[in-house]
């Protein structure tokens, strides 16, 4: 009985990887196959023909370039990663001051950031296409990265609020009797100590901005601030669709967030819930 | 080199008053122990001196500088927490010279300095060790260490032993009172542990409710406490304590407990009573012994009760009988067997008692 119990469970597991992976190793296999053969019926899993075609052509190897795919896997690091350094610097002030410091009207602050959060993102693009084309950023990588910080903010917030609470705060009355301002305690004993869980923040911050598509699509208008997951519409045509050439960009995509995803898992139960400790 | 001077200081945390017009005076070189009960403000006085905490009201001196308006750094103290708060990113040595990388003392002078600190506390092998690999009395020694390279002007320390087992505790008590005999530098400590207070204190303060019962040396609190607080406070174990009531039988002064046992008053307390005062009669349990194990004392008022238990500790045996309705117990230094049940005859030294206001608690 207890036999059969395990068995069933696994075979569940089984059938819920491959439910999960599946378009996973679908777009994998696609982007390495002609289209034609994409469109076959019945589908067809192992490819007859292997080819990194659509590679070179992204990455304009051969000369000819249908989507300056390079040029938006440029933007997609730029944007990603300056809005991330931004994002964890405010996001690491925020996060200490709401551990570490007694103010009026903190936990309205807090509770209002959180509930900025909780907006969807979609229903503010309007506003934002407005806004940002009056002010002239509209399509520009500046416009993108603000939308980018202000989105993340609250989140590194929460998250370093949560992992400097775990820092006992004698460590920095502690260095503060030995002799450090407030500032050296934080950049000698606090910071080394929170270091680990801030990366995990930052990495969180980067996926979201990496993987961001809503906002990316009302305010980038052209190969200057188009996003990789905004490019790959690129291959969407008035009358074809170049499903291979989708899927090989979307390889390039999910490899780094896939790395880094690795990077952080260990972080992420934990980041989670210690941000969460915090009402 | 300093000497510390609290100027009536106050601490409120909203509505709640944590210390309350404390004064106190720290000679250079002095030991002095904050005691009192948990919640009474020892911790808050003592970060207040350490710069951790604002000052609500008064004046705190180190040297002859207010140091009120400065920064923990600029006071020239150590503090040794009740959990180290060791860094837990630095080995022992880099743990020792932190403050004088952050003094920027140069590199030979930090190595000189974290070497005699290593060697006064015998933690040569440990150096490069991080303190999530010591034990609990080890990283004790490092957190000392860490306060002693700073050659600060006062050591702070709150509850350092606490942590600890009982037998490390008593051992590190006895080298925390050796090294300050050779550092000879101010000691301000805050413990809730009589006993420790006892034995490494130049002078105790006691403390309660944020405001100072008594100040003095241990001896001076153990005979002649100011308050039945402390009466009861040090010692142990603690002093015994009765209510009782002033009457007149006969011209007379007796007191008489509420289940009618009359003592009669000791002359030299006699001028400051009054009839039908109520008081708190207290004696220390080796004032009250069995007359079949002692020596009779010259003045003295005998009962005859039962003993309800025997605690035999070796050198010593502690006896709980009743008097009246009240538990007492009673020590004596005699080997002698003693069973639960036994009728003795207890004799109690009358010269040895102490009187306290039934009101306010002070001593008369
Ligand atoms: N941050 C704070 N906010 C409000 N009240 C506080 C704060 N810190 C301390 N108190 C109060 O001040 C009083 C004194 O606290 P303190 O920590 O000095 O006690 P203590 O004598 O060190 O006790 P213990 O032996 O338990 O450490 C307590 O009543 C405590 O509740
Ligand atoms: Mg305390």
């Amino acid at each position: 009985m207890k036999q059969i119990k395990k068995i069933a469970f696994w075979l569940l597991v089984l059938f819920l990887l491959i439910l999960i992976c599946l378009p996973g190793i679908w777009i994998f296999v696609s982007a390495f196959r002609p289209n034609p053969e994409i469109l076959s019926k019945p589908a067809n899993w192992i490819p007859d023909r292997w080819t990194i075609h659509q590679f070179t052509q992204m990455f304009s190897i051969n000369g000819y370039v249908s989507v300056p795919a390079f040029k938006y896997l440029m933007n997609s690091v730029i944007i990603s990663s300056v809005s991330t350094v931004i994002a964890i610097t405010i996001g690491m002030m925020g996060g200490y001051a709401f551990a570490r410091f007694n103010f009026r009207g903190k936990n309205s602050i807090f509770l209002s950031l959180m509930l900025a959060r909780a907006v969807p993102g979609i229903s503010l693009s309007l506003p934002l296409f407005i806004l940002f084309a009056k002010l002239g950023i509209i399509n520009t990588s500046f416009g993108v990265i603000l939308v980018y910080v202000a989105m993340n903010v609250p989140f590194t917030i929460w998250l370093t609020d949560g992992f400097f609470r775990q820092i006992p705060k004698e460590m920095s009355e502690v260095a503060r009797t030995d002799g450090c301002t407030r500032l050296q305690a934080f950049w000698n004993v606090e910071l080394p100590l929170a270091g680990p869980g801030i990366g995990a923040a930052a990495i969180f911050a980067f996926l979201l901005s990496w993987n961001e598509y809503a906002l990316a699509s009302i305010i980038t208008r052209t190969v200057h601030s188009k996003t990789l997951p905004i490019g790959m519409m690129d291959y969407l045509d008035e009358f074809t669709i170049n499903w291979a050439g989708m899927c090989a960009i979307a390889v390039v995509m999910i490899i780094p967030a896939l790395i880094l995803t690795f990077i952080v898992q260990k972080h992420l139960v934990s980041g989670l819930t210690f941000g969460g400790v915090k009402g | 080199m300093a000497e510390v001077k609290l100027k009536n200081i106050t601490k409120k945390y909203g509505d709640v008053t944590a210390v309350q017009n404390m004064s106190l005076d720290i000679p250079h070189n002095e030991f002095l122990v904050l005691v009192g009960p948990s919640g009474c403000g020892k911790s808050t006085t003592l970060r207040m001196i350490a710069g951790l905490e604002e000052i609500s009201g008064g004046e705190i001196y180190i040297g002859d500088q207010v140091v009120n308006e400065k920064d923990p750094k600029d006071r020239n103290i150590s503090m040794v927490f009740q959990n180290y708060a060791l860094y837990p990113h630095m080995t022992v040595e880099e743990n020792l010279g932190f403050s004088l990388k952050i003094a920027k003392e140069d590199k030979e002078e930090i190595e000189t300095r974290v070497k005699e600190a290593v060697q006064i506390l015998g933690l040569e092998e440990l150096r490069k060790r991080k303190p999530s690999q010591l034990s609990g009395g080890q990283r004790q020694r490092v957190a000392m260490g860490r306060a002693i390279v700073r050659r600060p002007d006062a050591f702070l320390f709150d509850e350092p032993l606490s942590n600890l087992d009982a037998k490390l505790r008593t051992q590190m008590r006895t080298e925390i009172k050796k090294l300050h005999q050779k550092l000879k530098t101010t000691v301000i400590y805050v413990t809730h542990d009589q006993v420790e207070a006892m034995t490494l204190a130049d002078r105790i303060v006691i403390m309660k409710d944020g405001v100072i019962e008594q100040i003095g040396t241990p001896l001076e609190l153990f005979e002649k406490p100011a308050t039945k607080f402390v009466a009861t406070f040090i010692g142990s174990p603690s002093m015994n304590m009765i209510e009782a009531k002033i009457t007149n039988i006969s011209g007379e002064l007796y007191m008489e407990t509420n289940d009618g046992i009359s003592v009669l008053i000791p002359k030299h307390k006699k001028n400051s009573l009054a009839e039908g005062q109520k008081i708190f009669f207290g004696f220390r349990a080796e004032d009250i012994v069995p007359l079949k194990f002692g020596q009779k004392p010259k003045n003295s008022w005998s009962m005859t009760s039962k003993v309800n238990l025997a605690e035999p500790l070796g050198t010593e045996t502690l006896i709980f009988t009743n008097l009246g309705n009240t538990e007492v117990v009673s020590r004596m230094f005699t080997p002698e067997l003693v069973n639960s049940n036994d009728d003795l005859e207890f004799a109690l030294n009358l010269d040895r008692t102490y009187l306290f206001d039934g009101d306010t608690g002070l001593a008369i």
